[in-house]
């Protein structure tokens, strides 16, 4: 099942002398249950292809596909672009993850909330997601007094909270240790076996390659799949 | 959506602020309609139908006003009308104790008024036709002291509560000769100076006779030709049944007086005794509701600029625009709430306080809710405005 698909992604930044062409038709699949890896010197156009998969910054040129289903054509939506990035995608990021005046499980809950979701099974779901990331101990606690570690999970627990069929994280570890790094990348591809969704990681950091079922390099905003180290 | 927690105590710190403003919005309105009703509560305490004064003035309150002696009687006797009374009122300041004490002294017709239908606090009304008062607890006075004015000592037998003249003065109330006596009370020396201005100005005339001298010379002798302090106004009252306008046709051909209806006396007061401060205060009102008006809108604007970040989170995880609105929306009303319930707790404690009548009734409480809910609400879509721009990517950049 493909997760997302992305064909003949373009993107252009600015005009004139401050032009930047950032994509340069990226192609692209994720399969549900895959972790994927894009690696990439700075400014290659890694982010700009997950915010653009992430609905977030439309690529003006090519088309993206949620499980099969057309959302993106040439700059043009189909449907919600906002419900459809609270429903369908969960998103991990450097850093900054979490509304920092509410405690982690209000966090996990919030997004079950803006999917209209207020229940009372919203509780047990978050403490169980919370949990299965290693983070059950640290619900009541504000992301301040979370270690950088911890608040990446409870930001992945967020991301799977809407059972979303795709994850993306742009370089969810460069704020970690290599240690804590590798633990968090083994709890993506954790998420994506136990709970078959298919997470798009940016990453630097080589070591960790080995994780991932399918690395594609970027490099001046072309793509290509890179040879698989593991 | 979520609350506020972590800015608790700079968030009450700001309701606080703007509760203060909001106070003094309120102070402003009960201050404008205590003006009114100080102005206006002599007359409508008096209870007469018509106010009969001085010809072409506009008295006994806005200027000042004489009537001929014996115009009761004249009143008296025409048709429909049921009773005149005459009356006296004036501002005087003189020195009790230590103190020096303005009040209003305002005659009550004898025997008829004894004061009995004054909102009285503590003691009596009049009960000796002479050498009473009672007075506005708002002088200051107690129960039983004696003031003297004049040659005559009073003692204060009765404490009203809030009877105020136009000026915020405390009202003093005696009977009507008692309250002529105090205003028109002279020194022994310029009683002596003006006998001694008769006796010049009989020796002009054919009444000059050594008897005639002797009289005048003797402290106790008020010559008749020299008419008794005048009272300031007639208040007249109809008969049942009566037509006050056909009464008040009559009295135009009067030369010697002018006839004002309580209303017409009500609107003298209001239109022109207390009009220039009643200007005042509705300008400062206005203007203040202006300033709370940026002063809200500015803080809303920087409490949304603040959360900035969150904001973008929220975009970007997918929140529709309508959380984002409510979000800004809630967070104005909650301090729009907190700012008024500041500003309702300060009237109820603070505003007694205060030198001068502030009157705030269901009306003044509602229009200010009403202004604060407003003035959030606009403020809000200040707010709302710079929320719906910021990009979800934003937070990306951080
Ligand atoms: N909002 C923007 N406006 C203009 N140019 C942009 C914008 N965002 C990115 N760019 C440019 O697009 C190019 C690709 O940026 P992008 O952020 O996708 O790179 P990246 O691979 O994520 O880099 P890094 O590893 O440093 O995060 C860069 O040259 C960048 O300067
Ligand atoms: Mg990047």
């Amino acid at each position: 099942m493909e997760a997302v698909r992305a064909e003949n992604l373009y993107k252009t930044y600015g005009h004139g002398a401050t032009e930047v062409k950032a994509l340069l038709g990226v192609s692209m699949v994720a399969h549900a249950g895959e972790v994927v890896a894009l690696l990439g010197p700075s400014g290659s156009g890694k982010s700009t292809l997950l915010t653009g998969l992430g609905l977030l910054n439309p690529p003006e040129k090519g088309t993206i596909d949620l499980m099969g289903e057309r959302v993106l054509e040439d700059g043009k939506a189909f449907g919600d672009l906002a419900a459809l990035r609270r429903s369908r995608i969960g998103f991990v990021f450097q850093k900054s993850n979490l509304i920092p005046f509410l405690s982690a499980h209000e966090n996990v809950r919030l997004i079950l909330a803006l999917n209209d979701q207020l229940g009372a099974e919203t509780y047990t779901r978050s403490q169980e997601l919370l949990e299965y990331l290693g983070v059950g101990n640290r619900s009541q606690h504000f992301p301040e007094e979370l270690s950088g570690g911890e608040q990446q999970r409870v930001a992945i627990a967020r991301a799977l909270a809407p059972a979303p069929p795709l994850i993306l994280a742009d370089e969810p570890t460069a704020a970690l240790d290599s240690t804590r790094g590798r633990a968090v990348m083994e709890l993506f591809r954790k998420v994506a076996r136990e709970q078959g969704t298919a997470v798009v990681v940016v990453t630097h950091d080589h070591r960790t390659l080995d994780i991932f079922d399918t690395v594609y390099e970027m490099e001046d905003g072309v793509l290509s799949r890179a040879e698989q180290t593991a | 959506m979520k609350d506020l927690r972590r800015q608790k105590v700079s968030f009450a710190a700001t309701a606080l602020g703007l509760g203060l403003l909001f106070a003094i919005v309120l102070a402003m309105g009960g201050i404008y309609r205590g003006l009114v009703e100080d102005a206006t509560l002599l007359v409508d305490h008096m209870g007469a139908d018509i106010w009969v004064v001085q010809r072409d003035t506009r008295g006994p309150f806005a200027e000042r006003s004489t009537v001929p002696p014996g115009l009761e009687d004249r009143l008296r006797a025409q048709k429909g009308i049921a009773s005149a009374r005459s009356f006296s009122t004036a501002t005087i300041q003189r020195i009790v104790g230590t103190r020096s004490l303005r009040m209003t002294v305002v005659g009550l017709s004898w025997p008829e008024d004894k004061g009995q239908a004054l909102p009285l606090v503590a003691g009596r009304a009049l009960r000796d036709p002479h050498r009473e008062v009672v007075v506005d607890r708002s002088l200051g006075l107690v129960l039983g002291q004696i003031l003297s004015l004049g040659d005559e000592s009073f003692k204060v037998v009765g404490l009203t509560k809030g009877m105020l003249s136009s000026g915020g003065d405390g009202l003093v109330f005696a009977t009507e000769l008692d309250a002529r006596a105090i205003l028109n009370w002279q020194a022994p020396e310029a009683r002596r100076v003006e006998r001694e201005g008769r006796l010049a100005r009989l020796g002009g005339t054919d009444l000059d006779s050594v008897s005639n001298q002797d009289r005048l010379r003797d402290e106790r002798f008020i010559p008749p030709t020299l008419a008794p302090a005048p009272a300031n106004a007639i208040l007249v009252s109809l008969r049942p049944g009566a037509s006050i306008d056909e009464v008040l046709r009559g009295l135009e051909a009067w030369p010697d007086v002018t006839a004002y209806t309580a209303q017409e006396q009500r609107d003298l007061l209001l239109k022109g005794v207390v009009e220039k401060s009643r200007k005042q205060i509705g300008l400062f009102r206005a203007l203040l509701s202006i300033v709370s008006g940026i002063v809200v809108t500015l803080i809303l604007y920087n409490m949304t600029v603040a959360k900035t970040h969150d904001i973008a989170l929220l975009k970007l995880l997918g929140a529709r625009s309508s959380v984002v609105v409510k979000l800004v929306l809630n967070q104005g009303l909650l301090l729009g709430a907190l700012g008024y319930s500041f500003a309702i707790l300060l009237a109820k404690f603070l505003f007694p306080l205060f030198p001068r009548r502030v009157m705030l009734g269901t009306a003044e409480y509602l229009g200010v809710g009403l202004l604060v809910l407003l003035l959030v609400t606009l403020a809000s879509v200040a707010g709302i405005v710079r929320a719906l721009r910021i990009p979800p990517t934003l937070i990306l950049a951080g």
